[in-house]
């Protein structure tokens, strides 16, 4: 097969890091937080490598957008097996507001550049959790998108003459979908378990070539169309109240001019 | 041997390149970099810490119980190339150096030390065969433990001589192409899981011969007839790690085997301690690392007297000092490292890391444990079993008076110059 795979990875804060908003409330702190690649995008890289080690698909290109620190991101989908990567370069304010619709413009102008048959996607990521990306760079396209739903299963992505092929669980079975290449797919959770980077591949890895674009080379307007009027945490949770029984409860209920 | 990219950190903007300069001229000046690593590092200390996290520290417990040999947890390491990571690049290794060796050495020690141990016993037999191995010795004993997950252990201790190396009896004689060896060696990591081992055995009988002439080293397959392991040592921590005793009797080894040459054995043996201290230092920061840690996610959670125990000054001093105690020992294991990755005798500062990590390594276990009052002494929590690893981290690779001996030794002997 000669297929080629465009994999979108993002950097985002790390999961296990304690947000906190900024003192000018117009966004979170990222200055020195420990920053790693989105984790939907590690599942959707794993799924592109395991594609790769079935001969299904000839070559895995990872794409980032951003600043000078997404190459670390790109270098670690490298290290994972990707073969080459695309840093498009994107900073500053236009970092700032840069959202999925402007990612997807940028990636459907990339696929049709890379000649990509596949793109695969994270879901949504972690910092804005969106769920918009994938479907919006299908739409730009004009390409089918697939995305297991919440909670299912996707077993297993199969690549067919021509046509790809997605095994899901769900609750009365499995089900057997075939969509036309080329193609969008966004991984969930639950699709495969993220490969560690070997250190003899983080080593490889380093003379795997990243490319560097700039948005307006793709013919990409990066400017944003939203504006964040504030940011701020979420209420404090207030302290519960225990009662004995469920006449207090009432009791309670009615003091409080619930019910 | 030459690190691979422990410091091209250095080329990457012109002050760097200014003081390294200056460091070629004035070798006293303190090195530089401590605060910066490069990406590469960066990277591979990320997949040690995640490996340990994530599989070590769940495992760890279970096998200190039950003293089962943590194979799995070895095969694994093997696979994602955190292990053998000296072997040079021609012989199927990645050429690590001794910096980057040690970074992973500190985040796998957090996890478990006897894991490690059993990992680093690697290190310590090949370090002979990477320093003095010729060719066909390098491709043969290196090479195959780059293609399966195989053991090697250094065999130099023996029941009547451990600080006193010159004081082994195990005796190597020659006859024809061989050599015959008998004698008995103890303590031996990885003495029952071994391919090979790195034997060191007295070839002149004459006791007047100098240490740095009497000796040999060898390298025996540890399937060779005559070669007995005995039983698993029960110890009082590292309890996964595999510690025997070993007989030889009648041990025949081809004279191909041989170090260097007869003789050499003393000085071979010697010169691998410059570059297994500093990762043995690195171990023992981890485990400090670790007690650290816990003692401070306990002290944020337990109450005592309206207060999280954190928030009392006799708490929160005691985390201060183990905070001083681990960051110093790391910057002195770093240091002990990139010395002889630079090319230099490195031997003052890889005696000082270790005789210092190890100090520091049983005091912080020992205050984690306080930390946690009557559960720290319980089996459920996990600072109990950082204070019996640690203590063996006093003793061996150079007990901490040994160290003190050396220590005194070299800076005396900078005085006199």
């Amino acid at each position: 097969m000669s297929a080629r795979v465009l994999v979108g990875v993002k950097r985002v804060i790390d999961y296990a890091v304690k947000i906190r908003v900024k003192p000018d409330r117009t966004g979170v702190v990222t200055d020195g937080v420990k920053h790693s690649m989105n984790p939907f995008c590690e599942i959707a890289v794993e799924e592109a490598v395991k594609l790769k080690e079935k001969k299904l698909v000839k070559e895995v290109v990872a794409v980032s957008c951003g600043p000078q620190q997404v190459q670390e991101t790109i270098r670690t989908a490298l290290a994972m097996g990707a073969d080459r990567g695309i840093h498009v370069e994107v900073s500053g304010k236009d970092y700032e507001t840069l959202g999925p619709l402007q990612v997807s413009k940028i990636l459907a102008a990339l696929a049709k550049k890379e000649q990509a048959d596949l793109i695969i996607l994270g879901k949504q990521a972690i910092d804005d959790d969106c769920n918009q990306t994938g479907q919006m760079t299908a739409a730009l396209l004009d390409w089918p998108q697939r995305s297991p739903e919440d909670g299912t299963f996707a077993s297993e992505v199969n690549i067919e003459a021509d046509k790809l092929k997605v095994v899901r669980e769900i609750d009365g079975g499995l089900e057997t979908i075939k969509i036309n290449l080329p193609a969008v797919v966004t991984a969930d959770l639950r699709l495969n378990t993220p490969r560690y980077a070997t250190l003899p591949n983080i080593m490889k890895a380093k003379k795997k070539k990243i490319a560097n674009v700039k948005p307006a080379d793709l013919g990409v307007d990066v400017s944003s169309r939203l504006e964040v009027l504030k940011v701020d945490e979420p209420p404090q949770r207030q302290a519960g109240v225990k009662v004995e029984t469920v006449h207090d409860l009432v009791g309670k209920l009615k003091e409080a001019g619930r019910i | 041997m030459t690190s691979a990219g422990s410091y091209c950190c250095l080329e990457r903007s012109s002050w760097r390149l200014q003081l390294w300069y200056a460091l070629l001229h004035h070798p006293s000046t303190l090195f530089l970099n401590l605060t910066e690593l490069t990406d590469q590092q960066k990277e591979f200390q990320e997949v040690a810490r995640k490996f340990a996290r994530e599989e070590i520290v769940p495992a760890a417990p279970s096998y200190d119980r039950s003293g089962e040999y943590p194979f799995p947890l070895i095969k694994r390491a093997w696979e994602l190339g955190l292990m053998n990571g000296h072997i040079p690049e021609d012989c199927g290794g990645m050429g690590l150096g001794i910096f980057d060796a040690c970074l992973i050495t500190e985040e796998l020690a957090f996890g478990c030390t006897g894991v490690q141990t059993a990992i680093e016993a690697n290190s310590l037999g090949q370090m002979p065969v990477i320093i003095a191995g010729n060719d066909a010795q390098k491709k043969k004993y290196l090479g195959r433990m780059t293609e399966e997950p195989l053991m090697c252990a250094y065999c130099v201790t023996e029941p009547g001589a451990g600080s006193d190396v010159a004081g082994i009896k195990t005796r190597a004689v020659k006859k024809g192409d061989e050599y015959v060896v008998n004698g008995q060696k103890m303590w031996i990591t990885n003495g029952g899981k071994a391919n090979w081992y790195f034997l060191l055995a007295r070839t002149d009988p004459d006791p007047k011969c100098p240490a740095s002439k009497a000796f040999t080293g060898f390298i025996v397959e540890a399937d060779t007839p005559g070669v007995q392991p005995g039983r698993k040592e029960l110890n009082m921590g590292q309890r996964s790690s595999d510690t025997r005793g070993i007989t030889f009797e009648d041990v025949k080894i081809p004279k191909e085997n041989v170090l260097i040459g007869e003789g050499a054995g003393f000085k071979i043996a010697m010169g691998a301690f410059d570059k297994t201290r500093p990762p043995v230092a690195a171990g023992a920061t981890g485990l400090a690392q670790r007690a650290l840690e816990e003692a401070t996610k306990y002290a944020l959670e337990r109450k005592t007297f309206g207060k999280f125990i954190a928030e009392h000054q006799a708490v929160s001093f005691l985390l201060a000092e183990m905070a001083m105690k681990v960051e110093l020992a790391r910057m002195a294991y770093q240091r002990a490292a990139w010395e002889v990755d630079q090319g230099r005798r490195n031997t003052y500062y890889a005696s000082i890391a270790k005789a210092f990590a190890g100090d520091i390594a049983n005091q912080c276990a020992a205050d984690a444990v306080q930390i946690f009052g009557g559960n720290g002494f319980n089996s459920e929590y996990p600072v109990e079993k950082l204070m019996r690893d640690a203590k063996i981290y006093q003793i061996y690779e150079g007990t901490a008076q040994i160290q003190r001996l050396i220590i005194s030794r070299e800076h005396l002997g900078k005085f006199k110059q």
